[in-house]
């Protein structure tokens, strides 16, 4: 019967093949030959680092007994996978250029960080979520809607570039590239309520268990964890009500995110007084 | 005598070589190309022929005996009126693999007076069509032609020689869709009725914008050329609200203060709900205050910003022509044995 490789050799290539998915693209955008063979290059490789990533995932959740989400590895590479696939759809749908170059450096940096921080996999937990499946979805749609902060960072920080490009008038490197300001500032805002609308639901669906069992989840969790959301909540009001936008916009939600990211440490050490940790297998 | 092979020829004056009023002389309308093309078709030896004939040359490529080829200077200033030496001045001549690279530069627009230009390919398509209808061509210069299109199509998608615009008001609209993307929802106001503001008008309204206002002192002016944009005509004292309610504000009139100050932009902005705000000041003294610039979400670009941009699209272009020439080449040395043949010369 087939047998899968083992778990970090899959995110080794997952990783490996971003980072060519990256260079490809840097190379057609340098050489100015990104047309139609290219883009389907880029993808075709991205395609390819997802699936891989996706297997070695997989075969951590078989080992752990359900969502791989059990250390900070896991956590990262979970949100690097959740933003590929976010982008798969975005890019699809809004045909987004560079998009994708942007995506897979961003997915290729957090997959390759997580995998030479070694100290990040020493240890996992197992069956973290015991048999509860709304605990494993609230989990998951949690660190998804990361995914998708995480590709709203990155739709930011090309709305910042194309914003200053016009505003200094310094219209060579990525300026003819870049899709049009309009068009990322509402990427920008359709990526934000869908990152609250998960986050929010995984919120209602954790916040349901946590009623049951309140001594399940304590307090620096609690708070990080609800902080993050009404911090992101804010901002979706701030946007609608249109005071909050353009560049400040940007800004907002490129730090938000890496606030977002520094808070997964205290949820994952917190959770960890919860949960008994094994030497992973590597 | 003995008959001498036939050779592939061309002949004409391009703006390279004939001022506006000689190149107007030697214009082919309708009667002068008829003419031209009875003429040839009475001359023994002459075999195939096409003009391509735009405001920029009058071009005459065929096929004939090399003897009689020398003869068409005449004929040309027989039809045309021109004397000899007035068109033996102006010009040019090839013949063999020369005249075939010369019509590829021409139709991949390495040859237009704004080089990497598009419309000349067109208008060389055009031109073929006609003598083809006519049956002006046969088998050398149908394949030459059909072997020109192939190369220009080749240049235009793979090299960068109609990147970028050249033109101040092009540039403005490329500018504008790197703001809006696309620009069918965007609201124009254009401040000024002249001849700038008219041609700014339907640059935007030739890129798909359907929402124009053209705001005058006078507003009769303003009507006029907002009819000839097909936008509508506002005055001049609406401005505030006319600026809160556009996405794009080109401002090009002979007013000799500011027109829109800093402080009517910055209360526009205001009302405007975080849209983004292109302002586009083609006049000279300047109508928008450069201060308006540092307006969040406001993009201001003047005369000079927008011409300097189409100065580097230029260079730009320029700097791929010799490697759209060297493409070029190598197409017309694939080519020309084949031609060669059909001409039952190996060289001629």
């Amino acid at each position: 019967m087939f047998q899968l490789p083992p778990d970090r050799v899959l995110l080794w290539l997952g990783a490996l093949l971003y980072l060519a998915g990256f260079l490809t693209g840097l190379l057609a955008l340098l050489r100015r030959t990104g047309g139609a063979a290219q883009r389907t290059w880029l993808n075709v490789l991205l395609v390819a680092g997802w699936a891989c990533q996706w297997g070695g995932l997989y075969v951590r959740g078989v080992a752990a007994g359900g969502c791989p989400l059990g250390n900070t590895f896991e956590l990262v590479q979970f949100v690097a996978w959740s933003a590929m696939l976010v982008y798969f759809f975005v890019g699809t749908a809004f045909r987004v250029s560079l998009l994708g170059l942007f995506t897979a450096g961003y997915a290729a940096a957090l997959a390759f960080i997580a995998l030479l921080i070694t100290a990040w996999d020493t240890a996992r937990g197992e069956r973290i979520f015991g048999d509860n499946p709304w605990i494993e979805m609230h989990a998951a749609l949690a660190v998804f809607s990361y995914g998708v902060f995480g590709l709203l960072a990155l739709t930011a920080v090309m709305h910042l570039l194309q914003n200053w490009s016009l505003k200094h008038k310094r219209l060579n490197g990525l300026f003819w590239f870049l899709p049009s300001v309009v068009q990322l500032d509402q990427i920008n805002q359709r990526m934000l309520s869908l990152g609250v609308l998960l986050l929010s639901f995984s919120l209602v669906v954790g916040g349901n268990w946590f009623r049951q069992d309140p001594a399940s989840v304590d307090l620096p969790k609690l708070i990080v964890t609800i902080g993050v959301w009404f911090a992101y909540l804010v901002v979706l009001l701030l946007r609608w009500r249109a005071w909050l936008v353009s560049v400040r916009f940007s800004w907002v939600c490129l730090v938000m995110f890496m606030l977002a990211l520094l808070s997964l440490g205290p949820v994952n050490s917190s959770r960890q007084h919860e949960i008994p940790l094994t030497p992973a297998d590597r | 005598m003995e008959p001498t092979p036939p050779v592939l020829f061309f002949l004409g004056a391009t703006h390279h070589t004939a001022p506006l009023a000689v190149r107007e002389k030697l214009a082919l309308d309708e009667t002068r190309t008829a003419a031209l093309a009875a003429k040839l078709q009475a001359t023994p030896g002459v075999k195939e022929f096409a003009f391509v004939n735009t405001c920029n040359r009058v071009e005459l490529y065929g096929v004939g005996a090399a003897a009689v080829f020398g003869g068409f200077t005449g004929t040309l200033a027989e039809v045309t009126g021109c004397s000899p030496e007035e068109i033996g001045a102006v010009v040019k001549t090839h013949t063999g693999h020369h005249a075939i690279e010369h019509l590829f530069s021409v139709a991949a627009g390495l040859d237009s007076q704004i080089v990497g230009e598009t419309e000349i390919l067109g208008q060389v398509k055009d031109a073929y069509d006609k003598a083809l209808a006519r049956h002006w061509t046969g088998p050398v210069l149908n394949r030459v032609f059909q072997k020109t299109f192939q190369a220009a199509k080749h240049i235009r998608t793979h090299t960068r020689i109609g990147e970028g615009q050249v033109s101040v008001a092009s540039v403005a609209v490329d500018l504008a869709g790197k703001i809006f993307g696309d620009l069918a929802p965007v609201k124009v106001l254009v401040v000024g009725a002249g001849d700038i503001g008219l041609k700014t008008a339907q640059a935007f309204q030739s890129r798909g914008a359907k929402a124009i206002t053209v705001a005058s002192r006078t507003l009769s002016r303003a009507e006029e050329t907002a009819a000839a944009a097909g936008g509508w005509a506002a005055s001049l004292a609406d401005l505030p609200d006319l600026v809160a309610g556009a996405d794009i504000v080109a401002s090009s009139t002979s007013a000799p203060g500011l027109v829109l100050p800093r402080d009517l932009v910055a209360a526009a902005m205001k009302r405007r709900a975080g849209r983004p705000l292109f302002l586009i000041d083609l006049a000279l003294p300047r109508d928008i205050d450069p201060a308006a610039a540092e307006l969040p979400n406001v993009f201001l670009y003047n005369l000079d910003d927008l011409a300097k941009i189409a100065e580097e699209n230029i260079a730009h272009r320029e700097a791929e022509v010799a490697r759209c020439k060297a493409i070029l080449a190598e197409r017309t040395a694939a080519l020309w044995p084949q031609v060669a043949r059909n001409l039952g010369s190996a060289d001629s």
